[in-house]
This record gives C-alpha cells, structure tokens and sequence, in this order.
C-alpha cells in the first residue's frame, strides 16, 4: 500500500514530456544499431521487427492503464497520450521501413496490401489509428465532447488488429505472437465485468 | 560421376570487393590445406559468383530445432553432438544399414560448389559449400527400380535441441525429393563450406543443398534417409500445404500467399539494399527438364 502511494506520488511529479523523450529514443537507436551492423547480417527485416515489436507493446501498455487504475489503484492516466502517440509513431516508422526498405517496389506494395491479408490487417490497425492520433490533443477532447471517448475505444481494434497482424505474419506454430494476443484479450475482457455490473445497476435503479 | 556441373554466371553477379578478397584467402588456404586438388577447374568457373562471408553465411540461419529466431542457432547449436554421426539409409536400397560419415566420406570425392541460396522468405546468400553428389551416394547403396521418391529426416535429439521442446513443426523434421531430382547432378550432400567443416548451425554435419528449390528442401543434420515409391510428408507441406509445396521450386511467379517471390534481397547489403528479380529455378536452368509437361503453379 505505502509502495503504492509513493509510486502514484512520484507519477504526479514526473513531467510527461520525459515519457516522450523516453519513449522516442529507441527508434533512432535501432537504425543507428541498422546501419553500423548491430541489427545482424539482415537489418531491414530487424529494423523492422524492433518498430512493429515497440508500436506493439505501447499499445498494450495503454491498454494497462484503466484496469491498473480500476484494479490496483495505480495511476498513471496523465501518461496515457503519450504512452498512445508514441505507439502511432512507432506503427508509422514500422510502415516507413516496410514501404521504402523493405518491399521498395510502389505497385508491389499496393498489391500487398490487397492480396496478402496479414498486411490488409497491419493497414487497417494503422488507418484507424490515424483519427485517434489526430485527436490526441486537449482541443479536440473538448470540441469532441463524450464522442471523443467512443471515439477512442477504437484503441480495441487496432490493438486486436495489431496482435493478430503478427500472429498471422508467423511462420509455423509460434508462442510469442499468440502470448500477446492473449494479453491484449486479457486486458480488453478486464473491461467488461464492470460495465455489465453498471447495467445492472441502472436496471436496478430504473 | 559422369556429368560434372560448371557454373554459368558472370562478373555482372559481382558483390563488394572485401568478399571477393575473402575469397582469394580462401583458396591459399584451401591449397595449404592440400583441399586445393580437387577445386582448379570448377573453382574457375565457379569465380564469376562471389560469396556471402562466412559470418554472413553461419549468423543467419533458419534452423528451427535451435530456435526459431534467425540468430537463435548461432546461440545454441553449438550443443549438437556431430561425431560419431551415422546415417540410417533404409527402404528399397540393395544395401540397407548404418553408415558411418567416415565410412561415407572415405568413398566420395569431396568439392567446392558456390551455389546460390534462396530462402522462401525472399532473401539469398550465396555460399561456397563442400561436399559431394547425392546420387554418388545413392549408387554406393543400390537404388532399387521400384523406387521413386527419396526421403530425408533430421535428427531428432530433444537434449540438444532445445527448439524441439515447442511444437513449432511436427518433429523430426522431414524433407523429400523425386528420384531423378536427387540423383541430379546439381544436388549436393554438403559437409561443410567455405574449406572448413560444416557448422553447426548450418547442419552439420552433413546436410542436402538442393540450389533451384527455396532453402527449407534443403534438410540439416541428415540422420536417416529412406527410398520409397510414394511421395514422402514433408514437414512444412504438412504443417501448411497451401504455402509449402512438395516441389517448392524457386519460382518468380508463384506467391508465397503472404508475400511476392518476384524479387529477393541479397544478404549483406545493410540497410539499404536494393532487391533483385528472382530467377526461375533460382538460376539453374538445367534443371528445367525434370518439370517437362509439369504444371508448376499446381505442382508448387
């Protein structure tokens, strides 16, 4: 309990602007890592790996935050922005590195996309996260009103969309890609139990 | 031995000079080695195809019983026991039984092919491997004519390998050709590259290259081989048809269904490397013949 306290004390002091900064560096250290050698004899793929693998788990940490709150009463949700704009920037590098390292051919990338479904699937997670980036600013809450919370539930999708894009890039049968679908499935049903029992209530209510 | 196999490639194939320097070391060490003997006259021809390092060559690797990720053997198949080593050959074979890789290579004159390498999921290498014909080794047991197919099992070692702990693949890992694609002159029983015993994380210690088919034909670490007269289960045919053919013939217009094989991108060129088209039979175009009146989109 004290440990606890102090930790959402010492939360309230640190500054957001560090999650950022924080959160921002390993991507330049990975092309740095690319092109001197430290990513292996095939860095694009690696490269390329390392974003996804980042942009994956930022997601899933946002997705910690309201169950962290509600269960164990830690409270981190000033971190939440930045935490789900650093997982934009990361499923954007990932995309880059795809488009002008990887695949490099333009009409081969659009025929990728239509024909090869785990990449349909990596798109659509990246197109629905564009509106919610768009919006990741106070402005926008308020001009949004309660639709900005509907809004960005959208976060659910792209996160399923996300764990199953890599479950679906595996070859033969492999335990860390579905591990994360499982954590996502966890995190996301954590959310449900409460909601019901608040239906409930109202019924009652009424 | 009747058909020798030349290479057809030009310096137009070239790759940086430092890797064609390494080559040159290579061969004064090979000639030191007094390996030299066997290597002048294919090794001319065979100068046009500039190989990948031998870091390259062993730091990347597909070998699933070690680990499925690409530097996961490197790390762990150094527990892979490799001698004494012995291989089962069975089935309709006029001298079935346990042969011994000593018994084996006593009998087999052992040459340096560089071969290109092009994996299924659209990288290459090229490497300079070691090793001796596979049909030589197919006369020195008897193949008996109700024999059709050929098929190949690693060795199944759950102690020392720990990628066999997960259920990746059906293990052991199995893999097979037609008779007349393994007694061609092109398919190789390798038993090491660049002059120096195989590695581990290659296969060692003896393993098939079949050059115009992607990588995973090519089985590690051979522990038995059987003839039979029906087509073998091969492992990723099994473990998903639709993406992993029997055949799985290096070709620029079948799909991987998750990716294009149109192109493939050299190992070794760093972050900016260019992709290059891939070609039909990964290049090999004397194999051509085998597939006479095949349709290979429906035999992929």
């Amino acid at each position: 309990m004290l440990a606890r306290d102090a930790f959402n004390r010492f939360a309230r002091r640190v500054p957001t602007w560090i999650v950022y900064v924080a959160l921002a560096l390993p991507a330049p250290w990975f092309v740095y890592l690319g092109a001197t050698g430290g990513l292996g004899v095939e860095p694009i793929k690696a490269l390329e790996h390392e974003l996804g693998q980042w942009a994956l788990w930022l997601l899933i940490a946002g997705l910690t935050i309201t169950p962290l709150r509600r269960y164990a009463s830690i409270n981190v949700l000033k971190f939440r922005r930045a935490i789900g704009l650093m997982a934009f920037y990361y499923v954007t590098l990932h995309l880059l590195v795809w488009l002008v390292l990887d695949v490099q051919v333009l009409s081969q990338i659009w025929a990728d996309i239509v024909k090869r479904p785990y990449i349909t699937i990596g798109m659509a997670a990246f197109v629905l996260m564009l509106p919610l980036a768009a919006t990741s600013n106070n402005w926008s809450i308020r001009k949004l009103g309660p639709r900005w919370r509907q809004l960005h539930k959208a976060t659910y999708a792209v996160a399923i969309l996300g764990a199953l894009h890599f479950v679906m890039l595996a070859k033969g049968f492999l335990l860390e890609p579905l591990f994360y679908m499982a954590v996502v499935i966890v995190l996301l049903a954590l959310r449900w139990p409460q909601r019901r029992r608040k239906t409930v209530n109202r019924e009652r209510a009424a | 031995m009747s058909r020798r196999w030349t290479n057809d490639l030009s310096r137009a194939d070239a790759t940086p000079e430092h890797l064609f320097l390494n080559r040159r070391q290579l061969f004064g060490a090979l000639g030191a080695a007094g390996l030299g003997a066997a290597l002048p006259m294919g090794a001319r021809a065979q100068d046009a195809l500039e190989p990948n390092s031998f870091e390259e060559i062993t730091s990347y690797n597909n070998y699933y019983e070690f680990g499925t990720g690409k530097t996961d053997p490197v790390k762990n198949a150094h527990t892979l026991t490799t001698d004494p080593w012995a291989i089962t050959i069975g089935g309709l074979v006029e001298k079935p039984g346990d042969y011994s890789m000593a018994d084996i290579v006593s009998q087999m004159d052992i040459e340096e092919r560089v071969y290109r390498f092009r994996c299924v999921e659209a990288w290459s290498m090229v490497v300079p491997w070691n090793g001796f014909e596979l049909a030589d080794l197919l006369e020195m047991v008897g193949v008996k004519p109700e024999a059709k197919y050929v098929a190949f099992e690693t060795v199944y070692r759950p102690d020392e390998m720990p990628g066999l702990r997960y259920p990746v693949l059906d293990w052991p890992y199995v893999e097979g050709l037609r008779l007349d694609e393994a007694r061609h002159p092109l398919t190789l029983m390798a038993t090491g590259l660049y002059g120096k015993p195989m590695p581990n994380q290659n296969g060692a210690p003896i393993r098939l290259i079949v050059p115009w088919k992607y990588g995973f034909k090519s089985i590690k670490s051979i522990d038995r081989i059987t003839l039979t007269d029906k087509e073998p289960p091969t492992s990723w045919n099994k473990a998903n048809p639709r993406e992993y053919g029997f055949y799985s013939n290096v070709n620029p217009e079948v799909d991987h269904p998750r990716w294009s094989q149109a192109t493939e991108r050299k190992i070794g060129g760093g972050l900016f490397s260019r992709r290059e088209p891939t070609l039909m039979f990964n290049g090999y175009d004397e194999v051509a013949s085998l597939y006479e009146g095949m349709d290979l989109k429906a035999n992929f």
